[in-house]
């Protein structure tokens, strides 16, 4: 073995080789082949793992969640499952729970409607009777009746994610179901 | 700055003298093309243990996801089916090359003293590439992989005493399901990849401490691995990538054949092909005798491939060595080539490798629209387009045809008795053909059924004749009305359109005196059988199937038709599913569908 371990990498040359100039050209050769054949593998896998990039979550339409004959006369909120189609990669299921809903009643026709899951890291939100509002027990937000944010050191940026629902007339309560990108203070649709 | 930060570097880890050692190992001799098997080796070896974990990363193991989840990255990921076809061509690729470095290094004399370790690391690890192309052949969890396996572990449960509890082992369980594919996937991505990694590193360890062995006579001086050996390595890589590279766009990607199910049976099971020459070679050993062909026979060629640095040394011992090498590699060629011919002159092969090419497209429209959680095995089980042909192949095609064939494709014998040719059964074609006097006797109808001797044949070659034209067109609207009852959906349109000229038929069915319903019951006119009430329709067919000899139908009169429910023959599900095939209707995919998954 020559002594080179000075030498560096790229300029590396055996002792032995003559030709300085066609040396030059192998070695530019054999680092473009080289670098050639390299990515290939790397960069066909690249494309498969960003797959996810260019898919979106299904825009739903509405979905039936309750009867408002069935909810609570005082206000007070009930937790339902959503039941729609759910699509994971290649299954496609048919009615089957999406997510959670908490569904007021609010009038004789009107209701509002909360995603069950905290804007804040997307922890399952429940529901407080004796200090009538939600909780996260994941890291303590609370909000009220209405979702708003109830403690103001609530480390969840914004309220909870009212949906958009309507009672129709024999008094089914439809949702369209939706949720909502985690931790910042605006509600952008996923 | 560059300068420093390399030291830097060098002084804690000696990267330059690992950097010098890798590049300027001593090539005695000068660079050489016939050196580059073993770069070649590495290199793809590299490329898939990338792919293989981008695949991972898409891949489920189990009964219900396997399939499933390779359809998706075959059909749905971006890029999928370039990164299947890669990992898939490659792993062809390497086969080859390893034989071009086994035969470089016996022919070249490498294996001798002292570098009988790194030939014998170099042996086991062609049994565990080997080993990566059974396990890997089986994860698609089709057709293919799915009988290959089955024969390939079966093989496993032939060694005398530990074989069938090695089997138990390999596969899981008694039968083929989820262990199997978590075992085989646990083994091609973790365990093996794992010990050809070690085998690897003591190979190249071994390689370097005893040097290139020249081919003799050397063409030059000695020059250094880098950078004349190593463009040779590159060029070898890439033209073999390029190869592969076409194959892969040749094919678009690896090949996926339909849900692999147990109770589907598959004539066109192949292993891949450079295992067929064992596939051919299993077939000289009869029954008790299997265990020769199958374990001992290829246990002692191992045995000689690994004697060989013994032989080597005797003196005639290297030419031994490369005759049985030449022999090894012509016995293989020719048994191989024995078995691709056999499969291409047996149609029955042939029929059955054209199904499965029929069905794995199937399986993929029908997977487009989305997979039950049950799994694309189950889509494929209540596909009436894909069921119905093989119901009435099993239960109707003894007496009946589907265009002259057997629904399957294959023909029938001439001289076979013949009932109806069902082919459009209901439909305003075929009723035409069975309402002439003249074609009614033909085998294509009931020229070979006691029918032909029966009222309604006598009816026809009386009435018809005698027909006035007014007369004619009325009859040909009363079968019309007929083929309406059957609801057929490819004659929606037609029966709509043909509204009032199908009405001028029902009066003629309906006409006591001298229309059909003179000897036919029809809707609230009773009368005799068979019944004309929603003729054809899917109702009508599954009770007709279920029970001919019933009072509604042939009663007394049925000549030989079993009565494939009422007897279990076949299921409910099945008298449904040969009905809607008879009847032309399963599913068929919207044009330019987008699945909503692709967020299109």
């Amino acid at each position: 073995m020559p002594s080179s371990s000075k030498d560096e990498p790229g300029q590396l040359t055996p002792a032995s080789t003559p030709d300085d100039r066609r040396n030059f050209m192998t070695k530019a050769a054999a680092l473009a082949v080289g670098g050639l054949i390299t990515v290939v593998a790397p960069v066909a896998g690249l494309f498969t793992f960003l797959d996810p990039l260019r898919r979106k979550a299904e825009t739903r339409g509405l979905v039936r969640v309750a009867t408002i004959g069935s909810l609570p006369t005082n206000g007070e909120p009930r937790k339902i499952a959503v039941l729609d189609t759910l699509i994971d990669a290649w299954n496609r299921t048919e009615n089957v729970p999406i997510g959670s809903v908490y569904v007021q009643k609010t009038g004789e026709k009107t209701v509002r409607v909360l995603n069950a899951v905290c804007p804040h890291l997307g922890c399952a939100v429940g529901y407080n009777p004796a200090k009538t509002g939600y909780a996260c027990p994941c890291h303590k937000s609370s909000f009220s009746m209405d979702g708003t944010i109830l403690d103001p050191k609530s480390p969840s940026p914004r309220g909870m994610d009212e949906l958009e629902a309507e009672v129709r007339a024999n008094g089914e309560v439809w949702v369209k179901f939706q949720n909502f990108r985690k931790g910042s203070a605006d509600k952008i649709p996923v | 700055m560059q300068q420093e930060s390399t030291n830097w570097l060098d002084q804690r880890t000696g990267y330059k003298a690992l950097v010098h050692e890798a590049l300027f190992e001593n090539v005695p001799g000068g660079a050489r093309w016939r050196y580059v098997w073993g770069s070649t080796l590495t290199f793809f070896f590299a490329v898939q243990v990338i792919t293989g974990v981008f695949l991972w990363m898409a891949y489920s193991p189990s009964s219900q996801t396997a399939w499933e989840s390779v359809y998706f990255i075959q059909n749905q990921m971006w890029g999928g089916w370039f990164l299947r076809g890669l990992h898939h061509f490659v792993a062809h690729a390497m086969t080859i090359l390893l034989v071009l470095h086994l035969m470089q290094v016996i022919i070249d004399g490498a294996y001798k003293a002292p570098r009988e370790i790194n030939f014998w690391s170099g042996v086991i690890m062609l049994v565990l590439v080997l080993a990566l192309s059974l396990t890997g052949y089986l994860l698609p969890w089709d057709q293919e992989g799915f009988w290959a396996t089955a024969v390939s572990t079966n093989i496993i449960a032939l060694t005398p005493g530990v074989g069938a509890a090695t089997q138990s082992v390999v596969v899981g369980g008694t039968d083929y399901g989820h262990h199997t594919l978590t075992r085989f996937f646990a083994l091609h991505a973790g365990v093996i990849p794992g010990a050809i990694m070690l085998f690897i590193v003591v190979h190249i360890y071994l390689f370097r401490r005893h040097g290139v062995k020249p081919a003799e006579p050397k063409k030059g001086p000695d020059v250094g691995f880098w950078p004349d050996q190593v463009l040779r390595d590159a060029v070898a890589c890439l033209a073999v990538l390029l190869v592969v590279i076409f194959f892969v766009i040749r094919y678009h990607g690896a090949p996926l054949g339909a849900p692999a199910d147990p109770t589907e049976q598959y004539a066109a099971a192949r292993p891949e092909w450079y295992f067929l020459f064992l596939f051919e070679f299993l077939k000289y050993f009869p029954g008790s005798a299997e265990v020769v062909g199958a374990i001992i026979v290829p246990m002692l060629l191992m045995a000689v491939l690994v004697a060989m640095p013994y032989f080597g040394k005797w003196k005639l011992g290297h030419r031994f060595n490369l005759g049985f090498m030449a022999v090894m590699i012509a016995g293989a060629s020719l048994l191989t080539y024995l078995a691709l011919r056999a499969d291409k002159n047996d149609p029955e092969y042939i029929a059955s490798a054209a199904a499965a090419e029929v069905d794995a497209a199937r399986a993929v429209e029908l997977a487009n629209a989305g997979i039950p959680v049950t799994g694309a095995a189950a889509l494929m089980r209540e596909d009436a387009l894909t069921q119905g042909p093989r119901i009435f192949s099993k239960n109707c095609a003894a007496c009946h045809r589907y265009d002259g064939h057997d629904g399957l494709g294959a023909p029938l014998p001439k001289d076979s008795i013949s009932a109806s040719d069902l082919k459009g059964f209901g439909s305003r074609a075929w009723l035409a053909r069975f309402l002439d006097p003249d074609s009614i006797v033909t085998p294509r109808h009931w020229g070979g059924t006691v029918h032909k001797d029966g009222d309604m044949v006598s009816w026809l070659q009386e009435k018809v004749p005698e027909f006035t034209d007014e007369e004619r067109q009325v009859f040909q609207y009363a079968a019309w009305a007929l083929s309406a009852e059957a609801g057929l959906k490819s004659q929606r349109e037609m029966d709509v359109r043909d509204s009032a000229k199908i009405a001028i038929g029902l009066a003629f069915i309906q006409d006591t005196t001298k229309g059909c319903t003179s000897c036919h019951t029809f809707r609230d006119r009773k009368k005799d059988p068979p019944e004309l009430t929603g003729y054809a329709s899917r109702a009508w067919m599954i009770d007709f199937i279920y029970d001919p000899a019933h009072e509604r139908f042939f009663g007394d009169n049925n000549d030989r038709m079993p009565s494939f429910g009422k007897d279990k023959t076949l299921s409910p599900k099945e008298l449904g599913l040969v009905a809607d095939w008879l009847r032309g209707e399963w599913y068929v995919p919207a044009k330019n569908v987008v699945r909503k998954a692709d967020g299109k």
